[in-house]
């Protein structure tokens, strides 16, 4: 149990979360990628509060802002893929690329 | 002891994150996650911060049922019983996400930190986070109050699509009162 | 005045806790013996039960096509483990496994793992009819749960503790129930919320066939209605600490006051079980939503006044 091991948990599941980021097509997939980089921000904040944290609870609040953060990417994940899928029957993230700069 | 718990939660936590990405079922993807989830949370509970540990099991099972529900809607093959690949770009993924793990393993390998915790787990942790969050802190909380309060307004409007209006009249009485 | 049992009260725990369950099925088949007219004798409810379950035990499982046996199984024990886990933080008496500092919100997060587990039994079988009991059971739980976390709110801010040892330490005057009468019956819905009992069973409702009880048999079977019962003896004897003063009384010993009340709780809601009809989820939702919701919130707002001018 020391602060390399908890730090090296965090940062195992930030890259896998980040591959499934990168590598899923459905809008579902992608977002339980984004909260495994959430949960990876959590541990760490809670290893710092643990072995630096100089008295002070501002590494429970990091965690806190992390916790409404994931449940706010859930809600409004949810609800725009939802938008998306009544409007144009999409639910991958290829067939979403509105904000692409066609050339 | 501490260390043995360390290191079977922390195994569970990446290898039921791996198996996210892994399994073809997406019930079976979204309850790995679920269970990747709780063990971090045991971490953060080892870590001295029981009530934060604790309240992230209570929003992870809440969110991962929800994200079944979501899940089962929006997947084409939900149960995985016709396996088929939903990935693109999987070998830059992959080095992507391996050259990250590589250059944050590499920091936190390097970087000479304190050995021994700086300070035993406080018992009123909860309390001076509570504190925290009504003193100092306010300003974030007030601001994470707003936030959520935005949120719920967006995501109602973004995914209903008719009102109550349409289901139960301009009178709000209903077909069936 | 709560403190720590040895280690053995673990194994104890479930069997006190499964005691209660007993207890509160007996009484439930005894009140629907007399309602039908069958036989209603003590012996002749206990020798019905106990066929069941001999039934039960020697009867097969049931297998389906294409199932997912691993989630399946997963939330079928899922659901008496959530219990048992739950009653850990429950004082009887003086004793209590762990009086964790957190123990409400330990509480809460047992309780929530209900969903998961009736969803994963429901999703299991591969079947339509299991699936939608499945569905019901999240869409009651995000019904009952905003009310249950309030009256939970609203008994730590009172005790100003999430240690129910401390929670009950506070009701040595006056039991919460006096002043927060709202939470406590909110409390009580929610119990008969999570285990699916009385007029919330819909997730298991007659109308879908059994619902996520459709396709389970044999052991299964048995392994989800105890767990079912489980849930509500819990519910009954954490309603005890959290509002009714635990083990205060006067007279008779600390234990034997938690029985007395757990015994009561557990037999009202037995009673709500066979008066009030299953609650549609389409009516009950918008009740817990727009009033049941409010009228929690304003009790934990009373509370907050009587602790600040306490």
């Amino acid at each position: 149990m020391s602060i390399q091991g908890f730090l090296l948990l965090a940062a195992a599941l930030f890259s896998v979360g980040l591959f499934g980021v990168l590598s899923q097509q459905s809008i579902v997939m992608l977002m339980m990628g984004l909260e495994l980089m959430f949960n990876a921000v959590t541990v760490a904040a809670a290893t710092f509060w643990r072995y630096l944290g100089p008295g002070s609870p501002s590494d429970q609040v990091v965690v806190v802002v992390a916790v409404v953060a994931m449940a706010v990417e859930m809600a409004v994940g949810f609800a725009v893929t939802t938008a998306i899928f009544r409007a144009r029957d999409v639910d991958v993230v290829d067939a979403a690329t509105d904000l692409k700069d066609e050339p | 002891m501490g260390t043995i718990t360390f290191f079977v939660l922390a195994v569970a936590a990446s290898a039921l994150a791996v198996l996210v990405f892994v399994v073809d079922s997406m019930a079976r993807a979204t309850f790995c996650l679920l269970g990747s989830f709780l063990a971090a949370a045991g971490e953060v509970i080892l870590l001295g911060l029981s009530y934060l540990g604790t309240v992230i099991v209570v929003m992870m099972v809440m969110e991962m049922v929800i994200m079944a529900v979501f899940m089962v809607m929006y997947m084409m093959n939900p149960a995985g019983l016709m396996p088929m690949s939903m990935v693109h770009n999987r070998r830059g993924s992959l080095a992507i996400a391996g050259a990250v793990f590589a250059g944050l393993a590499v920091g936190i390998v390097a970087i000479r930190w304190p050995t021994t915790p700086r300070r035993r787990p406080v018992p009123r942790a909860t309390f001076e986070l509570g504190k925290a969050l009504m003193g100092p802190h306010m300003l974030t909380m007030v601001l994470l109050g707003v936030t959520l309060f935005s949120t719920m307004v967006v995501t109602v409007m973004l995914a209903v699509s008719h009102g109550r209006y349409d289901r139960l009249g301009d009178d709000l009485k209903g077909p069936d009162r | 005045m709560v403190e720590p049992a040895p280690w053995w009260a673990v194994l104890v725990v479930p069997a006190v806790l499964g005691a209660f369950a007993t207890g509160a099925v007996l009484a439930s088949r005894l009140l629907a013996a007399r309602a039908s007219g069958a036989p209603s004798r003590p012996r002749a409810v206990l020798g019905g039960m106990c066929d069941d379950v001999a039934g039960l035990l020697v009867s097969r499982r049931r297998t389906t096509l294409a199932s997912d046996l691993v989630l399946w199984r997963l939330g079928v024990v899922g659901v008496p483990v959530a219990a048992i886990l739950a009653v850990a933080v429950v004082p009887l008496g003086h004793w209590v496994v762990d009086d964790l500092r957190v123990g409400v919100v330990w509480f809460n997060a047992m309780e929530i793992l209900t969903w998961a587990a009736v969803w994963a039994a429901g999703w299991g079988p591969n079947s339509a009819f299991s699936l939608v009991g499945g569905y019901r059971m999240v869409a009651q739980g995000l019904s009952y749960e905003l009310p249950h976390m309030f009256a939970l709110i609203g008994v730590a801010t009172a005790a100003g503790s999430l240690q129910v040892g401390s929670i009950v330490a506070h009701q040595r005057h006056l039991w919460f129930v006096v002043w927060m009468p709202v939470g406590f019956a909110a409390f009580l819905l929610s119990v008969l919320g999570f285990s699916f009992i009385g007029p919330f069973d819909q997730p298991a409702g007659a109308d879908l066939a059994g619902g996520v009880l459709v396709e389970v048999a044999g052991v299964d079977r048995l392994v989800l209605a105890v767990g079912r019962w489980l849930l509500l003896a819990a519910g009954a004897a954490m309603a005890v600490p959290l509002f009714l003063g635990g083990g205060l009384g006067p007279g008779l010993p600390a234990w034997a006051w938690s029985v007395l009340k757990t015994v009561g709780v557990l037999g009202a809601l037995v009673a709500t079980r066979h008066l009030v009809p299953t609650v549609r989820l389409e009516r009950w939702a918008p009740l817990a939503w727009l009033v049941l919701l409010p009228l929690t919130i304003v009790q934990d707002l009373v509370a907050a006044v009587v602790v600040l001018l306490r």
